[in-house]
């Protein structure tokens, strides 16, 4: 915020900047949920210590009860578990989509920004015609010609994603690119190794930090939706796309099946966006 | 009437100050401030950045800021109390009672409205006007503060305006109402001088006119234009107020003494303009002033000699191409000799090509013609790849030196890294940064701390201390003192003189302010539309002008009555 703005705006500057750092009960909440998922990723049976996979037919259907606090499944599965299961195949897949879907977009983007008039133009064509599909479609695509399964899926979402990231790099890195700091360290005599590797590409990463913290739930909420659609995890794997699928059939019936896997895609993707949101606000006050 | 707390009855008061203390959570930042503001009279509050004279003014607005206790004996606009007012009857009273305008029209007018719909707002709010009147008194408004073709700018938004046809609009948006009271904080200071001259005026009118003005500057010489009375402030306390004449006359406060001794226009070259500890030199004595003229002497003498030509421009052109297509000459044939252990002052008003020209002399941007040579090599025309080998005789220090700064950077971070060239850092790294630290005059307590948060003063000196790492030979200034304080500028300045004599710098010293141009410069000159128009010797062209524009930048400085 310049001197001006401050001046311009000296109550409002005072009440935002409080409010960057105040903790909201959402913020609260979106972390508990994080650090759930967290430990049910990392140690699943810690909080569910069956067998995600192990039937039990003369259980099937079940309502949530203190036995199965989720209910089960038509094969007498525990929802609860396979719930807690399948965080971690949704959190693998929303990290390494995002990695890739970055990745790919800062090699991307970094192209775009750096080398000059003629490969700027090429790439953001390139990027329009990606932009033109959407994200899914583009991921569908893929799917088509490499075949269903979870690395096929988390590879689609972040190839999917990447021209997103592709075009907010190229942006922030021609922008820092034109900073006088940059000019500043030119003026020191710096090669352009060292100014993008110093001072050019560490300022336009920083702020991609909370693009990717959003990115991450959206890759979830994009890998479960190739599951759903039989594309992702085949069944009976444990994951959240793939339970919602299976429950789709007997939601009549028994709607906890479908009900809590969908809960927890959307808590997570929440979650995600609470959290990404609120580094970017501390990251905007700091 | 008077600065000084009047207990008697002012009728004519427009604002009454009695004892105002405004707290932040617990700090006071301005405490037993009392003054009044009389009908046709201009009270100029005058201090540095955070003395609390922004907080003062706003306390009479109603705008101090959120979780600002506001307390005072009294404290009335208008001739009724604003005390305890809730913000709904504030609303009621800010345009009608009182008028406000801000430093830069750019930010304080919105970028999307015609500036006739911005001044209309406020007779919208408080005056019962059919849209036909409205009209009609919007555009007597902006004829009224001086805006040419009146009918025509009201339709045009702020960014179409310049920046001295904008200010005017945010004054006619101001008096649209009609206010008793006008403050007018730092209204000038983002202005070139000849359009501070005529805002000046301005304001002078409408104090003619009756109305009440308290103008807030940090700038002695620019209220000593308009002011009747001047209030000085310092941490939030009033340490000296009077009739402007008797404060700039016989300042008795030592801050008062110093924001004077602070102002650079004649005072002479190599004079220090700010008391500083590690220098034995006394502001503005006699005794200083006769070792100057020896200093003066002796390069005067050495001019005349063949002095080394380190940086050399000729027939420099540079054009832009413009957004709406055609192009524009920013730089027209400028050619220029800057020698060893001189300061070539560069000087003209904002969009004449004094900062393209700077660029060029960096090499920041290649010329369409002429060429730029550095101590006798070409500096211009050859690859960067060979040019880096010269870059390090060549350092620059920028107005935003903040913007400058790696923002992830911390002081020792970027000392590093102009000390190691961006390579690994040794012990030997360490103590050149020490070094350059104690050169300008910096405590090695900041080095862990980010420019973000230091003084506006201490980022320069970090910056003029980084371009020092390479111990060049020539140093670019692009308005390096420009977004500084008075007393702040006066120590950098003084702080470049000092380096330059120690060092035998060379100075290609760029600024829109003649004063401080003309205090700094051995040899001047004068740019205009992208033109050198006059180049000499500072004394002489600062003396005796030879081409008009040259006059009339000198005849719109603000100076101190003699």
């Amino acid at each position: 915020m310049s001197e001006l703005e401050v001046q311009a705006t000296l109550s409002r500057g005072e009440r935002s900047r409080s409010r960057g750092r105040r903790v909201t009960p959402f913020e609260v909440l979106a972390v508990v949920v994080a650090l759930f998922l967290l430990v049910a990723g990392l140690l699943p049976g810690l909080l569910a210590p069956g067998d995600p996979l192990g039937i039990d037919p003369a259980a099937a259907f079940q309502p949530p009860s203190p036995a199965h606090w989720f209910g089960t499944d038509e094969s007498g599965r525990d929802i609860w578990t396979r719930v807690v299961h399948g965080a971690g195949t949704s959190l693998v897949i929303g990290f390494a989509a995002t990695a890739i879907g970055l990745g790919v977009g800062l090699v991307l983007g970094t192209i775009a920004g750096m080398l000059g008039p003629a490969v700027d133009f090429s790439v953001n064509r390139l990027l329009e015609v990606l932009f033109a599909f959407p994200g899914l479609l583009l991921a569908l695509l893929f799917i088509l010609i490499f075949g269903p399964g979870v690395w096929t899926a988390t590879v689609a979402v972040g190839l999917s994603a990447s021209p997103g990231y592709a075009r907010i790099i190229r942006g922030q890195l021609l922008a820092v690119r034109r900073s006088s700091f940059v000019e500043a360290a030119t003026v020191l005599g710096r090669t352009r190794r060292q100014l993008l590797l110093r001072h050019i590409l560490p300022n336009t990463l920083a702020p991609l930090f909370v693009l990717g913290t959003l990115g991450v739930g959206q890759a979830i909420v994009w890998a479960s939706a190739l599951s759903y659609l039989g594309l992702g995890a085949q069944p009976p794997a444990a994951e959240w796309g793939a339970m919602l699928s299976a429950g789709r059939t007997y939601l009549t019936t028994a709607w906890w099946m479908s009900f809590f896997p969908g809960l927890v895609i959307v808590l997570t993707a929440v979650a995600a966006t609470v959290l990404g949101r609120a580094i970017e606000r501390r990251a905007r006050y700091a | 009437m008077s600065a000084e707390p009047n207990t008697g009855d002012a009728p004519s008061a427009v604002a009454r100050v009695l004892n105002l203390s405004v707290v932040f959570g617990g700090t006071p930042v301005v405490s037993g401030v009392s003054f009044d503001v009389s009908a046709g009279r201009c009270l100029a509050l005058v201090g540095e950045s955070g003395s609390g004279k922004s907080v003062t003014a706003r306390s009479l607005l109603g705008l101090a800021g959120a979780g600002a206790r506001v307390e005072a004996d009294a404290l009335a606009v208008a001739g009724s109390s604003v005390l305890g007012l809730s913000e709904r009857a504030w609303r009621r009273r800010r345009g009608k009672d009182v008028g406000l305008v801000l430093q830069d029209a750019l930010v304080s007018l919105d970028p999307l409205r015609p500036v006739g719909r911005e001044v209309a707002d406020s007779l919208r709010l408080h005056m019962p006007l059919d849209a036909v009147a409205r009209q009609a008194r919007v555009r007597e408004l902006l004829a009224a503060v001086g805006l040419p073709d009146a009918g025509e700018r009201m339709r045009q938004r702020s960014g179409e305006l310049s920046g001295g046809q904008r200010q005017r609009a945010l004054i006619a948006a101001a008096i649209a109402l009609d206010p008793p009271l006008l403050i007018a904080d730092e209204p000038t200071t983002a202005l070139d001088v000849t359009v501070q001259a005529q805002i000046l005026d301005l304001l002078e009118n409408l104090k003619a006119a009756g109305t009440g003005i308290l103008l807030i500057s940090h700038d002695l010489a620019v209220v000593s234009r308009i002011a009747d009375d001047i209030a000085v402030m310092a941490e939030g306390r009033i340490v000296e107020s009077g009739p402007a004449v008797r404060v700039l006359a016989a300042p008795t406060h030592p801050i008062t003494q110093r924001m004077l001794a602070a102002i650079p226009a004649d005072k002479p070259r190599h004079t220090a303009l700010a008391p500083t500890s590690t220098d034995t030199r006394v502001v503005g004595s006699g005794r200083n002033r006769s070792a100057i003229a020896t200093t003066t002497n002796d390069s005067r003498g050495e001019t005349g000699g063949a002095r080394e030509v380190v940086l050399e421009a000729r027939g420099l052109v540079k054009s832009f191409r413009r957004p709406g297509g055609g192009q524009f000459l920013a730089v027209d044939d400028v050619s220029f000799r800057l020698e060893r252990g001189t300061t070539l002052g560069i000087v003209g008003e904002s969009g004449s090509g004094k900062t393209t020209t700077a660029r060029l002399a960096l090499a920041l941007t290649a010329p369409d013609a002429g060429e730029v040579r550095l101590l006798g090599h070409p500096f211009t025309g050859i690859p960067e790849n060979e040019r880096r080998a010269l870059r390090p005789a060549i350092g620059a220090i920028y107005q935003d030196a903040l913007g400058s700064f790696d923002p992830r950077f911390t002081v020792q971070d970027i000392l590093l890294d102009a000390v190691t060239g961006g390579r690994r850092s040794g012990p030997a790294a360490s103590a050149r940064v020490r070094e350059l630290l104690d050169a300008v005059a910096l405590p090695a307590t900041l080095l862990g701390r980010r420019p973000l948060s230091l003084s506006g003063g201490q980022r320069q000196r970090v910056g003029i201390a980084r371009a020092l790492a390479a111990r060049p030979d020539v140093l670019v200034c692009d308005e390096p003192v420009s977004a500084l304080d008075v007393t702040v500028q006066a120590q950098v300045l003084d702080l470049l003189d000092e380096l330059q004599r120690e060092r035998g710098l060379s100075l290609l010293f760029i600024s829109h302010d003649l004063g401080v141009v003309q205090h700094m410069s051995d040899r001047v000159a004068v740019m205009q539309n992208g033109c050198i128009v006059e180049t000499g010797e500072a004394s002489a062209v600062f003396a005796d002008p030879r081409h008009p524009y040259t006059a009339q930048l000198l005849a719109a400085v603000p100076l101190l009555p003699a």
